[in-house]
């Protein structure tokens, strides 16, 4: 059978900035973003905009733990994305793990997607599951990943864009 | 492929030849009572379904995974569950299916639900069969999210995965794909 997990692109930071996948492929059912990385300065959620869109289109939902209690939290009407939690600052040498999987992106209905934060610091920490809805029927061909303060992120920060095709 | 605003290392195209394309159903007009994926080769480690959902109903239906055409309670989950204000953990013990991922509504036209199941070391004969899974919707200022495990007590390998809404049918363009994936 063929092979149906690739990867698409990657980078990493040589300073620090934001993330972006462009000229992204509608060959794939869906798309899967691991990033490796932490903010350049204090620490900073994680946030994303599909094809430059910085309309009112981005929701999400999401369940915590942070070692002491779990919540949940939900957010409409958004101009970006708020599917990541923190990145950790610059004072740690500690990486937040955080993915995202985006589910049929190049088709005509709204775009699910379902992420994953995960942070240790030994005595604190948190991970974090969230759907995310993108309420466009456009094909998704460009992902910014960036803080929410357009902190940026650290030299080093790495984030690789797959792709999984469905038989 | 091009990536602006950065440096270092590009890449395009490389296949990893351990994650593969098994089987993959599309809902049909008129919907389906349930999704079964069968005669799975044993020839991988763990098996992945990646799937988009909607239900028929006007309802919150769940989804749910049994194994091997086994409707006997042989099977407990647990999960927690996420709706936007609060998050609660919930387990059944001795049930008839691996698991319970959340569906989207027929009403939500454009809004399909989201799952990602893996069963774990599916074709060893000498466990039982653990799997997880991560589910979720979102109609922008409500939705809930699962996270969830399960266990299947049989040590047959898995050769058939059903798949079924809690109450109705899945609704048209939903999705299920079936990947296998190989160990070292």
């Amino acid at each position: 059978m063929a092979s149906t997990y690739e990867k698409i692109a990657t980078t990493t930071l040589g300073s620090a900035g934001t993330i972006t996948f462009s000229s992204i492929p509608a060959t794939y059912t869906d798309l899967r973003v691991i990033l490796n990385g932490k903010n350049a300065t204090a620490s900073d959620y994680i946030v994303v905009r599909f094809n430059g869109d910085t309309g009112t289109n981005y929701s999400g939902t999401n369940l915590s733990g942070n070692g002491t209690s779990v919540s949940s939290y939900t957010e409409s009407n958004g101009t970006k994305g708020y599917w990541g939690n923190y990145a950790l600052g610059s004072s740690t040498t500690i990486l937040t793990l955080w993915t995202m999987d985006i589910f049929s992106y190049a088709g005509s209905t709204y775009k699910t997607v379902l992420c994953s934060t995960s942070n240790n610091l030994g005595a604190t920490g948190e991970v974090l599951r969230t759907v995310g809805l993108y309420r466009s029927t456009n094909a998704i061909t460009t992902i910014l990943i960036l803080n929410d303060g357009s902190t940026n992120f650290a030299v080093g920060t790495t984030a690789t864009l797959y792709g999984i095709k469905a038989a | 492929m091009p990536i602006l605003g950065t440096v270092a290392s590009q890449f395009s195209g490389k296949p990893f030849s351990s994650f593969e394309s098994i089987q993959t159903a599309t809902v049909g007009a008129g919907g389906t009572g349930s999704v079964t994926f069968s005669s799975i080769p044993a020839t991988y480690t763990h098996l992945q379904v990646r799937a988009i959902v909607k239900n028929t109903a006007n309802d919150n239906e769940g989804i749910r995974f049994r194994f091997n055409g086994d409707t006997a309670g042989n099977y407990s989950f647990h999960r927690l569950f996420g709706d936007g204000s609060s998050a609660t953990a919930y387990g059944e013990a001795n049930t008839s299916y691996a698991g319970e991922a959340s569906s989207s509504n027929s009403p939500q036209t454009n809004i399909f639900s989201a799952f990602i199941y893996d069963v774990l070391d599916y074709a060893n004969t000498s466990k039982y069969k653990t799997t997880r899974g991560l589910s979720g919707k979102d109609f922008n200022g409500s939705g809930n999210i699962f996270l969830f495990s399960g266990n299947w007590r049989n040590t047959a390998a898995v050769t058939s995965l059903t798949i079924l809404p809690t109450q109705d049918s899945f609704a048209q363009y939903s999705q299920f794909a079936l990947y296998g994936i190989k160990g070292s």
